[in-house]
């Protein structure tokens, strides 16, 4: 069977301003008469930011407000100047998103097919996907695994599976939302190992503090405000001494 | 289909899945225009022949399809001896057993993306009616992604009651399993939308995405 192909909608993306980072202008968010976040206004240009805070504290909706997931209901998010509520495509071609628990995340039956349905989305030739898929397959261990059921996977294969259809699809950015909650300490540091070494820049919402060291900036985020941002040595004792 | 591809590189594989499934579709109108034992005898044993010897699958891969209608074969036999003739229900039997066997050699062959593509294609008439075939082929991947996972869900929750002293399958269950399937719809949704699946043309590659199957 023979498909026509569309040439890769890459091309037909607004204009953007590649390195301006993730600028969010006074950005507010509430669910019905609930506001979860207000008042936020940053830019983030780092390569390596993480995001801290308690639960119910806003950090799920703050990663969510950064590939378009979810739109501000006030103020406004611009990624390299391309704004998430009217460019939200161009926006997630260039912020991928690691979700905290993978089985929400891989959407095809076995390894290979859901490594290839971001970039089969994006309309990337087949050979450029076949490509890819090989490169995710082989760069995080699971060559092995290539025609496995995705739910026969171990937890940790799980996360692998899901940062690396993430990265099939070649985004800029990627954001994580806790992405080592479910994982024992074995999988937890391996992840780290895959999140430090990638070229993207990231921005890593977790509750593991310790995946912050080497990190440019932390965020703290309390009651829907950021209330600390800065390194991780000037932000997570901060932090730590709050919880006690 | 769950789990039942089997990978290999046999002339069986290769073959185009819009080719095995037209000769399974074929091979199940022929079975029921013919009353002749050898003849559905015969098609069983060249269904057993493509897929133990043309296609080198496990015997067990082809077993573990069968064996879950094996009871109803016997008593479709039984029926038929106590209401027709012994001919009848051989043929009656080794014609479901024949289509069975072809249906499992097809499965073990033919990888889910490769099935979904057919679908895909004969449902492109559609297209006219503004069906998107594109999202009828995700919806039948991700029912047989997810088909596991609710069911593993679904046991977590019996292990929870039963830790908890209910150890006898309630109805109960139903309220938490809901709960858990409608949150993660939500969050499968949103991975969706991040996995770019609203950008979708209407006729996306469905290639194999890495080796020949």
């Amino acid at each position: 069977m023979r498909w026509r192909r569309r040439p890769e909608a890459g091309a037909e993306e607004p204009a953007a301003t590649p390195g301006a980072g993730i600028d969010l202008r006074d950005v507010g968010h509430e669910y019905g008469d609930r506001t979860v976040l207000s008042g936020v206004s940053l830019t983030l240009t780092e390569r390596r930011v993480g995001v801290i805070g308690a639960n119910g504290s806003g950090k799920s909706t703050f990663a969510r407000l950064l590939n378009g997931l979810v739109v501000p209901t006030s103020g406004s998010v611009l990624v390299d100047g391309l704004d998430t509520r009217t460019q939200v495509r161009a926006v997630r071609r260039r912020v991928g998103f690691v979700f905290q628990d993978p089985d929400a995340q891989i959407v095809h039956p076995t390894v290979a097919e859901d490594l290839a349905f971001g970039p089969q989305n994006q309309g990337v030739p087949a050979e450029e996907i076949a490509r890819r898929v090989e490169e995710m397959l082989d760069r995080y261990g699971l060559a092995g695994h290539r025609d496995h059921p995705a739910h026969l996977l171990s937890g940790g294969q799980k996360q692998l599976l899901a940062i690396a259809g993430v990265l099939a699809m070649r985004p800029q950015r990627i954001v994580f939302d806790e992405p080592t909650t479910l994982l024992d300490l074995a999988n937890t540091r391996r992840v780290a190992r895959v999140i430090d070494e990638l070229e993207q820049d990231v921005v890593v919402v977790t509750h593991h503090l310790d995946l912050l060291a080497g990190f440019d900036r932390v965020l703290v985020v309390e009651d829907g405000r950021v209330a600390a941002d800065g390194t991780p040595a000037e932000t997570v004792p901060w932090y730590v001494a709050r919880m006690d | 289909m769950l789990s039942l591809y089997v990978p290999g590189r046999s002339v069986v594989h290769r073959a185009p899945a819009g080719l095995k499934l037209g000769l399974l579709a074929a091979l199940g109108v022929g079975l029921f225009l013919t009353e002749r034992p050898a003849v559905v005898g015969g098609a069983l044993v060249g269904a057993l022949a493509v897929g133990l010897g043309a296609a080198r699958l496990p015997w067990r891969a082809l077993a573990v399809q069968v064996r879950p209608v094996w009871l109803w074969l016997a008593l479709l036999f039984v029926f038929h001896l106590l209401a027709t003739d012994l001919r009848t229900g051989t043929v009656a039997v080794l014609r479901l057993l024949a289509l069975l066997v072809t249906a499992a050699v097809v499965t073990a062959t033919t990888r889910v993306t490769a099935l979904v593509a057919v679908v895909e294609w004969l449902a492109s008439p559609l297209r006219v009616f503004g069906v998107r075939p594109a999202r009828i082929g995700l919806v039948i991947a991700m029912t047989l992604r997810f088909i596991p996972l609710v069911a593993e869900r679904a046991a977590r929750i019996r292990e929870a009651q039963a830790a908890r002293g209910a150890y006898r399958l309630r109805w109960g269950m139903a309220v938490p399993l809901l709960v858990q399937v409608l949150r993660m719809a939500a969050t499968v949704g949103e991975a969706l939308d991040a996995r770019g699946a609203d950008d979708a043309p209407a006729r996306r590659p469905r290639a194999r995405p890495a080796v020949a199957s």
